[in-house]
């Protein structure tokens, strides 16, 4: 059967193009900053919001929206304040939020772990149609910001103290940041799961990285290689019936193994001496 | 007309601890201070102090007459910090670092063609326009050190803070600086740069700070040659000489 038939796979798919371009285009700052990891420690925050959804009785996305984007805020204001580290900040976020979503679900009436199940690896028959309305919304907000203050991020991340002598206001380009990745990962939630939001805003762009030379390059092809990876795992997942998310992440790591044999290849032609120009190891940290 | 730089009284602190203490640093315009001294005897600090990236714990500091507080003129300040560009996660290319200097002008607007001609008109002035399109990490050390002088020559700054700008930059690209900055400061711009060897830049200098342990030594004129350069005589005034013997693009046009 045509998959486009479905209501829900409509749905599905919109999301997939949404998540697929949003995810890698926050991403590719947070990757630039080396806090790679920091969609991984606001989706176990935005668990805890999942949670009070389920307990409070409103819409889980409404409530993680709001907890994921305090968690982010939280956190840049932390690392700000210079006193503790960016990752041991993170650890702490990953630990606050796994246990609070599962001590607040544990709160909820009926509430199971079951529940958050979804949350986590995505599904495909997850999305509404109200869920929809709300990731298009916030994707077509992270875009439009990232086209206003998109070089004025990337001279924040490459140099902040550059920017501060340039006289741009890096406190609050930072907080912006933080809440785009908030914002991201509610975005990507229902699709391709809290645990797995993270691979979608890195494999990306560890992947283009393995192609390309600049960042503007490498933000083209990160956006083509996650639309890529989102679109054919919601429709792959459709058939082989599996978590959507799993799929999305394999299929970006997939794409990610060809990009390094082909840019290994690409780069030991011309000229042997740049072989080792572009860095890989990003992920690691 | 009132003084570019006047840190007044300054002091210092990293976590309270004093770094450094009563700095007088007055530059007017069109003067070219060198800060010299010893490793960690405050040069950087002063420097950062004067782009205010470090907030005084006594004193005082205008830039172009305005406290520090209001200045908000931010295209008139440049500012070349000392290690070459940390690299980031996701590598970006000569032209893009670049760029970034013209910010401070160009604001929220897109980059019209005059923000381009400025881009391409600092890297060449520091020699590196065959390699705009190259990511700065593939660059030798010296040469991601001129990718930040370009940087903060793209905003066409009156003034231009340089903390070693010279440092691991090879005699040739040295006096490529000193030609640069020779141009730059007939054209009125007031340059303050930390340094370890004047080297080809010391003709320049009109004035030199000397740093001791977080207090200035010495404000005077800049010491003589013979007591700062261990290179043989042929290398006392290589500027000229060098010149002539380098490809022609790193330089002012
Ligand atoms: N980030 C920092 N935190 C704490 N102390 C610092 C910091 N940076 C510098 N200091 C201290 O301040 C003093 C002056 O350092 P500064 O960097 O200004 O020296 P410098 O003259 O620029 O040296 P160099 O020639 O090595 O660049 C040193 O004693 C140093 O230990
Ligand atoms: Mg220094």
């Amino acid at each position: 059967m045509n998959p486009l038939a479905l209501e829900f796979m409509r749905l599905a798919l919109l999301s997939a193009v949404l998540v697929g371009l949003v995810a890698p285009a926050v991403g590719v700052f947070l990757v630039q900053r080396r806090l790679a990891l920091m969609g991984d420690g606001i989706g176990h925050v935005a668990l805890t919001g999942v949670a009070l959804g389920f307990l409070l009785g409103t819409a889980p996305v409404l409530t993680a929206v709001v907890v994921a984007a305090v968690g982010a805020v939280v956190l840049e204001l932390v690392r700000q304040a210079g006193r503790t580290s960016g990752d041991v900040a993170l650890a702490l976020m990953f630990y606050g939020g796994i246990a609070g979503g599962v001590l607040l679900i544990g709160l909820a009436p009926g509430g199971t772990n079951a529940n958050l199940l979804s949350y986590l690896f995505g599904s495909l028959t997850a999305v509404s149609p109200g869920d929809v309305v709300v990731i298009s919304t916030l994707s077509v907000g992270v875009l439009l910001a990232l086209g206003v203050f998109g070089r004025q991020l990337f001279a924040v991340c490459h140099d902040e103290e550059h920017a501060r002598v340039m006289g741009l206001p890096v406190r609050a380009l930072n907080l912006l940041l933080a809440v785009m990745a908030a914002l991201t990962v509610t975005v990507a939630m229902r699709v391709v799961g809290l645990l797995l939001v993270s691979a979608l805003m890195v494999v990306p762009v560890a992947t283009a990285q393995q192609l390309v030379r600049g960042f503007r390059a490498t933000v083209v092809v990160a956006l083509c290689a996650g639309v890529l990876a989102a679109v054919s795992g919601v429709l792959g997942s459709y058939y082989v019936d599996t978590a959507p998310g799993a799929l999305i992440v394999v299929l970006a790591l997939a794409l990610f193994g060809v990009a390094a044999a082909v840019g290994a290849v690409v780069r030991r032609r011309p000229r042997g001496a740049s072989a080792a120009a572009l860095p890989a190891g990003l992920a690691a940290r | 007309m009132s003084p570019v730089v006047a840190l007044r009284g300054a002091s210092v602190a990293y976590d309270g601890q004093p770094a450094v203490e009563d700095v007088d640093l007055v530059v007017d315009r069109g003067e070219v201070v060198a800060v010299l001294g010893a490793n960690g005897s405050g040069k950087s600090t002063v420097v950062r102090a004067v782009v205010g990236l470090l907030p005084l714990v006594t004193g005082s500091l205008e830039l172009f007459g305005t406290p520090r507080a209001h200045f908000r003129e931010w295209t008139r300040l440049g500012y070349v910090p000392q290690r070459a560009g940390a690299t980031t996660g996701v590598p970006a290319t000569v032209r893009e670092v670049v760029a970034t200097g013209r910010l401070a002008r160009t604001g929220l607007r897109r980059s019209g063609p005059a923000d381009r001609r400025a881009v391409q008109a600092a890297i060449e002035a520091v020699g590196l326009a065959d390699r705009a399109r190259d990511s700065v990490g593939t660059l030798s050390g010296g040469q991601q050190q001129r990718v930040l002088i370009a940087r903060a020559l793209t905003c066409e700054p009156d003034l231009l803070v340089l903390d070693e700008p010279t440092a691991g930059v090879d005699l040739v690209s040295q006096s490529a600086l000193a030609t640069t900055l020779d141009g730059l400061v007939r054209r009125g711009t007031t340059v303050v740069l930390v340094a370890h060897e004047l080297g080809p830049l010391h003709h320049l200098i009109t004035r030199a700070l000397t740093m001791a342990d977080g207090r200035v030594l010495h404000d005077g004129p800049p010491p003589a040659l013979d007591h700062l350069h261990v290179h043989d005589p042929e290398h006392a005034h290589p500027v000229h000489e060098v010149r002539d013997t380098t490809s022609p693009a790193w330089g002012l046009r």
